[in-house]
């Protein structure tokens, strides 16, 4: 790069971040870098791919506009990153640091015990057994924080957590140790006491990680979508300004593709819109001078002028965000699996040590000794299989499944989504595709060179259904058609020269539904008419949910028509008409009769009821809104992702459940031995490790949970 | 018992080293991309003058 050249400016550059949801591959990250880079008065761009963004140093009076243009010259779409866009902070980074003091001092400390295990005595047993305090107490401290913390939290509102048990543990094995160590004691703990930090912060490491890794991709989804309008300014020309900063009174040029900021009236221009994302409703809705037109809308037609009426806080849209703020409250009362069962757990063990003490000190082995196996017992059951019993799972499951396209918010929406047993499905979006797509009879009748010419056209074009029509014709391998003088003109169609002759896509005149004419001179017109159609293995999708034992019906806010004629199409009980607050309603109803429901939506009007259900999935294509509230996002078209989704955390709960049979075997075979005073710390470090690699191997066997 | 003395210093101050190698990595923002990390070694970086 050619920052030195400029060196001498470096006291004032300023930083700026652009989000480019483009990039993905080391290609991208040159052209994007180098492109940026060329700017004069740019001192560096530094990609970060993870997050999709760039941050470039450069001098002040270079405005963001000119580095959006440079980009755009390199062929990336960027925007500057707003404030709800930045990246939220990372639940592994907090981890790294204590999980490596953590395997550092555990290495160290268990090199030194194995010679104490070897035969080590008297002077050198001490010495050792100091250099592991040493070593051990600072790294413990630190280590044990994100526990103590949380057990501590815990404890001050008298209730109990997983962490409660393995701090009291750690304490007072480190402090037993301690006591053992001045007082040149034959076995020091803190080898055992390292060893299960490291094991239960990896799996609490694990469990971020998986979380961090679908945040990331849902984040770089909302990214590409942040909302904004090009907005007409008093001077006549045109400026993008972002959602947030549109005021009542602005006037917004929304060009067909585009979808709405802001509420608000049409000032010139007719369109027809498609509100499906808000309603559900599918029939794209005719709106001319006069007429209002909702946020969150799409216009299919043809470019209009919009004068803000409502904006940020007084769209419909803030009051379906007052409804998911009540419904996502309902779901934060779920208690995660790995949490009930300590609940069980903490209790049993606390119980088992005290009676340990007790006994022996009934049977008279004196206070230091009955001390020292109350503390065995501690030790030994700690939870440390018990702790990776469910990350590890779920993280190998979550793996699998973002394979396959499908990605999983966090670990308690695969447990919340094996338990379900009933599933209510949007229609527009959810169950169809959700955008018009050209009659495949029509498409399979084209002549070769009608479809080739067809292509061409639409190609030039960046209309909704011009785009359908090209994904379509792409799809089937055909090459378009070389045109010439190519114009596109807004509203009507393109038209162009192919082989001299005059050839255009056009709206038809008066065509009730939607629909493009492809015209050739000399030769009879296509029609070619496009309507939403059922997402590509619907009707296995919906069998696979019936044999797994859930009752798939839709519920859409489209009209009761369209709902029937799908219900009709899919075999499923349909309501149709039905209102966000409708939909919620609906849930709790099935939710009071004791089901567990399955909520799939996609659209802004679903966001309520994909917060209230118990678990939730919505289609890559969905709203922010939807794709925000949903445990569960799947790319691609199909709908098997939903079968698949929920066998995939069946598997994994029948894998975590395994996983606790397998600690609580490893326990109910270590406790008698050390309630009978048999455990030394070399039997408790092997015994931790192995149960805790019989349970790590057992997860791995869900590496292929979402064939 | 003289080797000991050596060897143990020696042993943990490589490990120590290695600590701290891992805790300058962490706060210089290594990990802060690694996907990118990851793609930046098939760059082509040909018409680069100077880093």
């Amino acid at each position: 790069m050619t920052a030195p050249a400029r060196r001498p400016d470096h006291g004032t550059t300023v930083s700026t971040v652009l989000v480019v949801p483009g990039m993905h591959c080391a290609g991208c990250m040159a052209k994007v870098e180098r492109g940026l880079s060329a700017l004069p008065g740019v001192a560096s761009a530094r990609v970060n791919l993870t997050a999709r963004q760039v941050q470039v140093e450069h001098e002040p009076q270079l405005g963001i506009p000119a580095l959006i243009e440079a980009l755009s010259l390199a062929g990336f779409a960027s925007q500057p990153r707003g404030q709800e866009l930045e990246a939220p902070p990372s639940a592994v980074k907090p981890l790294l640091a204590p999980l490596a003091v953590a395997a550092f001092a555990c290495m160290n400390v268990m090199l030194l015990s194995v010679s104490i295990w070897s035969g080590a005595n008297g002077t050198t047993r001490d010495l050792f057994h100091w250099i592991s305090a040493a070593i051990g107490v600072p790294a413990i401290a630190y280590a044990g924080r994100p526990f103590f913390v949380s057990a501590w939290g815990a404890v001050r509102r008298w209730s109990t957590n997983m962490d409660v048990p393995i701090s009291i543990g750690v304490i007072l094995a480190t402090g037993l140790s301690l006591w053992e160590t001045v007082n040149h004691g034959e076995e020091a703990w803190f080898d055992g006491t390292l060893m299960l930090l490291l094991f239960l912060l990896a799996g609490r490491a694990l469990d971020a990680a998986m979380r961090d890794r679908a945040r990331a991709g849902v984040d770089a989804l909302l990214r590409q979508a942040a909302p904004g309008a090009m907005v007409v300014t008093p001077g006549g020309g045109l400026d993008w300004l972002p959602a947030s900063d549109l005021v009542p009174g602005m006037t917004m040029r929304v060009a067909a593709g585009e979808r709405l900021a802001a509420d608000g009236e049409i000032l010139s221009g007719a369109s027809r819109f498609d509100q499906s994302l808000l309603t559900g409703e599918s029939a794209p809705v005719l709106a001319g001078t006069g007429d209002a037109v909702l946020a969150g809308t799409l216009n299919l037609e043809s470019p209009v002028d919009v004068r803000v009426g409502a904006a940020g806080q007084g769209t419909t849209l803030a009051e379906i965000a007052r409804l998911m703020d009540a419904a996502g409250q309902h779901r934060s009362a779920y208690v995660r699996i790995a949490d009930r069962a300590s609940r069980l757990y903490a209790p049993a063990v606390h119980t088992l040590a005290a009676l340990t003490f007790a006994g022996w000190m009934i049977a008279g082995a004196g206070l230091h000794q009955s001390l020292v196996y109350g503390i065995a017992v501690l030790i030994i059951t700690c939870p440390c299989a018990l702790g990776l019993a469910v990350p590890v799972a779920q993280v190998v499951a979550c793996g699998a499944l973002m394979k396959r396209g499908i990605m999983v918010k966090d670990g308690s929406a695969l447990e919340r989504l094996a338990t379900v047993d009933r599933a209510l499905l949007d229609k527009t979006g959810t169950l169809t595709m959700g955008r018009p797509l050209p009659d495949p009879a029509v498409i399979e009748a084209l002549p070769p060179e009608g479809a080739a010419v067809a292509l061409g056209l639409a190609s030039h074009s960046r209309h909704p259904l011009s785009r359908a029509l090209v994904e379509v014709l792409a799809a089937r391998g055909i090459v378009p058609a070389a045109l010439e003088q190519v114009r596109e003109e807004a509203g009507t169609g393109i038209a162009a020269l192919w082989n001299g002759k005059a050839v255009a896509l056009r709206r038809p005149e008066g065509a009730a539904t939607m629909a493009t004419l492809l015209d050739i001179a000399g030769a009879p017109a296509w029609l070619i008419p496009f309507a939403d159609r059922m997402r590509p293995g619907s009707s296995d999708a919906l069998a696979r949910m019936r044999a797994l034992g859930i009752e798939p019906a839709l519920l859409s806010g489209d009209n009761a028509a369209a709902v029937a004629e799908a219900a009709r199409a899919t075999g499923l009980n349909g309501r149709g008409e039905a209102s966000p607050a409708d939909k919620q309603a609906a849930i709790a109803r099935l939710q009071a009769e004791g089901h567990k429901v399955l909520m799939a939506g996609d659209g802004l009007n679903d966001g309520p009821a994909l917060a209230a259900a118990d678990a939730s999935i919505a289609p890559g294509t969905a709203s922010d809104v939807g794709r925000q509230a949903a445990d569960v996002v799947f790319l691609g078209d199909g709908l098997d992702a939903i079968p698949r989704a929920v066998v995939a955390a069946r598997r994994t709960m029948r894998v975590v459940r395994q996983n606790f049979a397998l600690a609580i075997g490893y326990n109910l075979l270590a406790v008698p031995l050390a309630m009978g005073g048999l455990v030394t710390p070399l039997l408790a470090a092997a015994a931790m490790s192995a149960s805790s690699l019989v349970v790590i191997a057992n997860s791995l066997r869900l590496a292929g949970a979402a064939r | 018992m003289n080797g000991i003395a050596f060897l143990i210093p020696i042993a943990l101050l490589l490990g120590l080293g290695g600590l701290g190698a891992f805790f300058w990595a962490l706060r210089r923002g290594q990990f802060e991309d690694l996907d990118g990390a990851a793609a930046r070694i098939l760059i082509d970086d040909e018409d680069d003058s100077a880093a």
